[in-house]
């Protein structure tokens, strides 16, 4: 576990040192999650040793995103006066974003046949 | 005996309380939605949230004392997000055989999901900080959280906002795509898993195997994408 672990750490260290050296506009974990994909890509010895943690930390991916969560509470002003123009624009702009997404992967595979 | 006050007093301002505190609650909403059947509204971190709310409403906590504790558990979304890399590269194989329409039902579907929320939000008249806290709200939640940072908006509101759209996609996708009349379950899996990361992805496993594969694969395609163009959408809007 500590191994896998200290070369995910690696990987994140590795995306926040190059966002900030060279002024990537992505964050630093999602460098390190394209650099991670490429790296199992050239040495799949790699993905089969980090293969379990990985598995435990994304079974409980939902996990780690309760603190920021819970931050809502200092905001449930802004929910309560707002409520209903934030609810609007997240269901109207996710319905329409999958129904667009499933409609053009529809035509294109047709077309690609 | 000490007073019992003079403990509490200690405790609550420890990080070890509110960790502990943490877990609890999301294990005690994980087996809510286990008994629920795995419904898409009975969300576990959506029962987490509202369960930790109520304990610090009812003991007088701030959000800051609270955070002392859970950050442990909130560093954990860097290294996370770096896994999220894995299904990625498990799944290469599949991308590669679908390539153009996966990059076209990526951008498409991306480009709607973040121009429809800011014109929406627009209208209502909505703050800037309001818009820099939706633009990422399709993206899985470390990714959101990021972005939303780097874009002057608020995380805390992010994470909620993206709560919402990931149990709304999830609940709807079934229904809508039926109504659609998409039967094409990699085209299916993959509109959710864009539009609502991973508990759309959670979702479209259940439903199907190959909906989930390519749901997890709209996720992390999506993560990466939305960091790129979110702030360029935004700077539009401001």
């Amino acid at each position: 576990m500590i191994p896998a672990l200290a070369i995910l750490l690696s990987f994140q260290l590795l995306g926040e040192v190059a966002a900030r050296g060279l002024g990537l506009p992505l964050p630093g974990p999602v460098i390190g999650l394209l650099a991670l994909v490429v790296s199992c890509s050239l040495r799949p010895a790699l993905a089969d040793r980090l293969r379990p943690v990985v598995q435990g930390l994304l079974g409980n991916l939902s996990l780690f995103f309760v603190p920021a969560g819970v931050g809502v509470i200092a905001h449930i002003g802004e929910f309560r006066s707002e409520g209903l123009a934030i609810a609007i624009a997240l269901t109207v702009s996710t319905a329409l974003a999958i129904a667009v997404g499933a409609l053009v992967f529809k035509l294109v595979a047709k077309d690609d046949e | 005996m000490t007073d019992p006050a003079l403990i509490w007093s200690y405790l609550s301002q420890e990080p070890l309380l509110w960790l502990t505190a943490t877990l609890i609650a999301y294990w005690l909403g994980d087996q809510f939605f286990r008994r629920m059947g795995r419904q898409s509204w009975a969300n576990p971190v959506m029962v987490a949230v509202i369960l930790l709310a109520l304990v610090l409403w009812a003991t007088g906590t701030t959000y800051q004392t609270y955070f002392e504790g859970a950050q442990f558990v909130h560093f954990m979304l860097g290294p996370a997000t770096v896994a999220l890399g894995m299904p990625l590269y498990e799944n290469l194989h599949r991308v590669r055989k679908a390539a153009l329409p996966l990059i076209a039902a990526l951008v498409a579907g991306s480009v709607t999901t973040i121009v429809s929320v800011l014109l929406i939000a627009r209208g209502f008249g909505l703050s800037d900080v309001m818009l820099a806290s939706l633009a990422p709200k399709s993206t899985t939640a470390p990714v959101a959280i990021g972005i939303a940072e780097s874009l002057g908006g608020e995380p805390t509101i992010t994470a909620v906002l993206v709560l919402l759209t990931g149990m709304f996609g999830a609940i709807i996708a079934t229904p809508f795509l039926n109504l659609l009349g998409i039967r094409d379950w990699r085209a299916r899996g993959f509109a959710v898993g864009v539009a609502a990361h991973g508990i759309g992805t959670a979702r479209a496993f259940q439903v199907n195997e190959t909906a989930g594969a390519f749901a997890s694969i709209g996720m992390g395609l999506n993560a990466v994408l939305t960091a790129i163009i979110a702030p360029l959408i935004l700077h539009l809007f401001q």
